[in-house]
Parts: structure tokens; sequence; C-alpha cells
């Protein structure tokens, strides 16, 4: 009779997480799709890598008891939670340094609040600007 | 078991909606964001193929994709910056050309 109870709660539990998740998952994906632009578009690729995926993962951990399947649920779920706004900060910092902007961006104030930054280190953006070389000297993190 | 098929169907119709993206998108990094959205949306369709076949050796595939993924996409950053990857970040001297 116990044991049933603790199923029932774990299934109803892992009903919630999935549901959930996966809203977030679909609301993620069709922002994705959707926002008119890279810059909206990072927000919506938060919301699948952080909410939908941790909802998910949580969800399966209902279902695994305690065992080794729980433990490597939760490594899983720590390394999707660090290495995704991680990743999500690099891909922002480089399309930021490729010279990508807001769509209705009125006024660019880079150069004048953060001085000289490069926008020319991918070749395909830098047209008549100077040789790659001289972009990697100044920009420090990457 | 019918949770974790209604799961799977979300998450496979979020993986085509990411991958549409992936296919129009109209700047480089418009690509690479949807890249490492579907390398994360792939760790949890590998989650739910270990649930559905009850094989638990598929999280350990999924944690070694979660660590991949990242890595994935720092080393294509770094390439489309760079135009390289054999050098270290610090050799500034050696980046010319």
């Amino acid at each position: 009779m116990d044991m049933s109870l603790i199923e029932t709660a774990c299934d109803i539990a892992t009903a919630i997480a999935f549901t959930m998740g996966s809203i977030f998952l679909l609301i993620g994906a069709f922002g994705i799709v959707r926002l008119p632009d890279f810059w909206s578009r990072l927000h919506a690729a938060g919301v699948i890598d952080t909410a939908g995926a941790e909802l998910i993962l949580i969800g399966m951990m209902f279902q695994t008891g305690w065992d080794i399947a729980t433990l490597k649920l939760i490594l899983i779920a720590f390394f999707v939670f660090i290495t995704s706004p991680t990743a999500t900060h690099a891909v922002s910092n480089a399309a930021f340094v490729a010279g990508l902007r807001p769509l209705d961006l009125k006024k660019d104030e880079t150069e004048e609040t953060l001085g000289d930054v490069p926008t020319a280190a991918i070749p395909h953006r830098s047209g008549a600007a100077a040789s790659p070389g001289t972009t990697s000297g100044t920009e420090g993190n990457a | 078991m019918i949770l974790f098929i209604a799961g799977t169907a979300a998450l496979v119709v979020a993986m085509l909606l990411v991958l549409a993206r992936l296919y129009i998108g109209p700047a480089l990094y418009d690509r690479v964001l949807a890249l490492n959205s579907f390398g994360t949306l792939t760790v949890l369709l590998l989650g739910f193929i270990g649930f559905l076949t009850e094989r638990p050796d598929f999280l350990d595939i999924a944690l070694l994709y979660a660590l991949i993924n990242f890595v994935g996409t720092i080393a294509v950053l770094k390439f489309f910056r760079y135009r390289a990857l054999g050098r270290g970040l610090g050799n500034r001297d050696g980046a010319e050309g």
C-alpha cells in the first residue's frame, strides 16, 4: 500500500514536470523560429536550455528510484545547467564582436561607451575594414 | 510509459522547429545558436530513448553528448573567429595571417 502510494506520487510529479517542460520546450523552439532578431532568439534559446531541459530531467529523476541512473541524471542536469548559459554567452559575445546589432537599433553607442571594439574579426562581415590580424590584439576575452 | 511517449513527441516537434531555424538562419550565429539548442534537445532525446527501451546505458551517452556539445560549440566559434584551431588564445603574436 505504501509503495504504490509513493509510485503514484512519483508518477504525478513526473507528469507535472514533463507537461511543464514540454510546454517550455515548445515555447522556446517556436520562439527560435518566429522571433525576428538574433538577440531576441537568444532569449528563446535560454528558455530551452534552462527551464525546458531541467524540468524534463527532473521528471526523469522521479522515475528512476534511487540508483545509479539518478546520479547520472543529476550529473547531466548539472552540466547542462552550467554549460548552456556559458555557450550562449560565447555565441552572443562572438556575434557582438562580429558586428551584429539589434534590428531596430536607433543609435549605436558601442564606440563611445566601450572604446575601440573590433568588429572586423569575421571576414565575411569585415568589408573594407582592416586585416583580421590587427583586431586580435585589443580584444581580451574569447 | 505513456508519459515518456508524450514527452518524446513534444521533444521531436521542438527539434524539428529548431532544425528549421538551423536551415534558414540568415546569419552564422543564428545557426550556431540553433545548433547549441539542438544539442541540448538531443541530450534529452537520448534520455527518453534510454527510458523507452529500458536501457539506462543511454544516460552515459547523454552525459557524454552534453559535454561534447559544449566543447563543439566553443570550437566552432573559435574557428570562425580566428580561422584556426591549432593556436592557443594567448599566442597573439603568432596569430597573424
